[in-house]
């Protein structure tokens, strides 16, 4: 499969998760990630792998943690509403350190909400939507093509750190198609001598995140925040586009990222010097770069499809620095490129007054 | 003579050995295990007919018995 | 000299953290036996619940994985799927399984998922400290039942293997008791057949096991037995309710 093939996002995540050697998947029927199970009930038992309806988000997390405490790489995914019910779940995951992806179409809430996209469950990802001092990885990507290379990373970050992994999308990214290159990817996989797989030769595994005596509970936390502090140390990522003479720098992930795009195309066509900066891990948040670029521009306008979320790490990198503005949808109402460029352009008179 | 063994460190002198012994043999004893429970103990060996009953009841799986081979 | 009883190599050679009399530890060591006796330990993982039994990793010499509380049949869902070639148990208690974990076990067994179930009825919540469960008795006072379990106000207590077993996916349900030494051998051998028919790939295998809870109840070990035999009996009926032979 090494040529383009015109793909949809959500069917790339089943395709790309494949091709990562993964065998096994636990889902549940939700709009607008319903295609990838759909795609998955087809695909995994062509390659011998497990598809799973679950009877609720619920299940399908605890089947994941199942299958991850046992030692293979595995995958759910849901939107919104169901990654809420998951949280618990990720919670667990997270304390026991098992390898997973889970993925996260996002869709308009809170609530039921509506099935257009949103970034609103950003805080959820990031900061942990379940109980206790845990993350996720956190990967952002804004193109089908990306969806393929960071479903990759991800199962093998989780496998690295034995942690969860989330792929984090909207709903726009999830139904839209795009030509996509699978090349010959062959996955690597690891030893999981942890794993509960059966004793055999061995002395029994216990996989477990109650630890009763709060010294083991505390030390059991040190270890997993020495691992966090790591992988911030090491997996930070984030693209930056036009920002070597910039001015203006406007911060924006996944989908929202390409509109931004058009908008700074227009902008830098009457002499706007105006660039993008795209967190693709959204945690470990991509803090070193934030912080170089804020360093040589002048005023930061950040873009989501929420009533503000990720402007709060880009505020606490700026610490005070810059003025930062914010200009958001919600509802599953999404900004046309007009409306970024009426933002940028308003900064950008700002700063030619000023100067 | 058939007997059984009672694991002191296992036990936790629940008398259900006691209580559904066939043979009466069995009595919850005045020594003490280290979790400060007064432990089971086989007082009458010369009766005991190995039927494991005791030891079937235990919730602590702390008795073994034992026979002679014949 | 003979060994006419030991304890079996499925429990690690440790003391439970059980309270005294607690019929959990005779059912741990059934279990135990009954992976002994068909030579499947090394192939076996346990699903602990949790309850009191949350700490069963502990105690069974065997891999087990510790499921968030009543998603133990899911956890061993996925972990039965990722290796069908192993032998899965969940052991739960009454509040996981028919209160919080009502729909997994239902979907475990109406997607006939080739696990089995062991289910401790002792109609209390244990661990937390004597509340109601779903299998509390009408009448029966509880921590939050300080009055007595009252049909209107707090419904009434489920039966699961009645419940389980018009569900196709099931191959063999029974409830059995642990109460006295005669009830305790016919538990044994159903908590066998239940894993032999899992060794033949048959199906579903759940067995409900009445037991008790001395410290919650508030009696003696003996008068708890006693009390299960006079009071539960009656509500919960032993016998098979599914056996496709």
């Amino acid at each position: 499969m090494s040529e383009k093939k015109l793909m949809k996002g959500n069917e790339a995540i089943g395709e790309a998760a494949i091709t990562a050697g993964c065998r096994h998947f636990f889902g549940y029927p939700i709009t607008p990630q319903s295609e990838l199970p759909a795609y998955l009930s087809k695909r995994m038992p062509q390659v011998e792998g497990v598809f799973l309806q679950a009877e609720s988000e619920v299940s399908a997390i605890n089947m994941v943690y199942g299958a991850a405490a046992s030692g293979v790489r595995v995958m759910t995914s849901s939107s919104s509403p169901g990654v809420s019910l998951k949280q618990e779940g990720i919670s667990y995951l997270a304390s026991s350190e098992l390898p997973s992806v889970v993925c996260n179409i996002m869709r308009a809430g809170p609530g039921l909400g509506t099935i257009q996209p949103s970034q609103s469950d950003y805080f959820q990802a990031v900061k942990g939507g379940g109980h206790g001092d845990y993350h996720c990885l956190v990967l952002a990507p804004n193109s089908v093509q990306e969806i393929v290379d960071l479903v990759r990373l991800a199962f093998d970050l989780a496998d690295h750190y034995k942690n969860p992994a989330m792929i984090l999308i909207d709903g726009v990214l999830g139904q839209m198609m795009e030509p996509v290159d699978f090349g010959n990817y062959k996955p690597t996989f690891v030893e999981k001598p942890w794993a509960a797989n059966g004793c055999k030769d061995r002395k029994p595994n216990a996989i477990t995140s109650i630890h009763i005596d709060p010294k083991d509970m505390e030390q059991h936390n040190l270890r997993l925040q020495k691992k966090y502090a790591l992988i911030s140390e090491k997996e930070q990522r984030s693209e930056e586009w036009m920002m070597e003479d910039a001015d203006i720098m406007v911060a924006s992930y996944g989908m929202t990222s390409r509109i931004v795009k058009s908008a700074i195309r227009k902008a830098r066509e009457e002499g706007i010097k105006v660039g993008l900066f795209r967190p693709i891990t959204l945690w470990p948040f991509p803090e070193k770069k934030l912080d170089e670029n804020i360093n040589r521009v002048k005023e930061i306008l950040v873009v989501e499809l929420s009533a503000g979320q990720m402007i709060e790490d880009i505020k606490l990198v700026n610490n005070g620095r810059l003025p930062v503005s914010f200009h958001g949808r919600m509802g599953g109402m999404t900004p046309s490129v007009e409306d970024i460029y009426d933002e940028i352009k308003k900064i950008h008179d700002r700063l030619t007054v000023k100067a | 003579m058939p007997y059984i063994v009672v694991n002191e460190k296992f036990c936790k002198g629940c008398g259900l050995c006691v209580n559904f012994c066939p043979k009466k043999v069995l009595r919850i004893s005045d020594r003490l295990n280290s979790k400060g429970y007064y432990v089971s103990e086989l007082y009458d060996q010369p009766n005991c007919i190995g039927c494991a009953i005791c030891a079937r009841m235990c919730p602590d799986v702390a008795i073994s018995v034992y026979k002679e081979d014949k | 000299m003979k060994v006419v009883f030991e304890r079996p190599e499925a429990l690690q050679n440790v003391p439970f953290t059980y309270c005294a009399g607690c019929t959990h530890g005779i059912i741990h060591r059934m279990v135990a036996e009954a992976i002994d006796s068909l030579g499947i330990r090394e192939k076996t993982i346990g699903v602990s619940p949790v309850g009191c039994a949350v700490f069963a990793y502990d105690f069974f010499n065997c891999d087990v994985v510790a499921a968030a509380h009543g998603r133990a049949p899911a956890v061993a869902t996925g972990i039965k799927r990722s290796h069908p070639d192993k032998y899965l148990f969940t052991y739960q208690g009454d509040g996981d399984l028919a209160a919080i974990g009502t729909a997994e076990i239902v979907h475990a067994a109406a997607r006939g998922e080739r696990i089995t179930v062991i289910f401790v009825n002792n109609a209390i919540y244990g661990m937390t400290g004597g509340q109601m469960a779903p299998t509390t008795l009408l009448g029966q006072k509880t921590d939050t039942t300080p009055y007595g379990r009252d049909a209107r106000a707090n419904g009434l207590p489920i039966r699961v293997c009645e419940l389980l077993q018009s569900l196709d996916g099931v191959a063999y349900i029974e409830r059995v008791s642990t109460h006295d030494p005669k009830h305790v051998l016919q538990a044994q051998k159903a908590i066998k057949k239940a894993f032999q028919y899992q060794v033949e790939d048959k199906g579903f295998t759940l067995i409900e096991l009445l037991s008790t809870c001395p410290s919650n109840w508030g009696m003696t070990p003996v008068e708890s037995l006693k009390w299960l035999e006079e009071n539960m009996l009656p509500y919960y009926k032993l016998g098979v309710y599914k056996d496709i032979g």
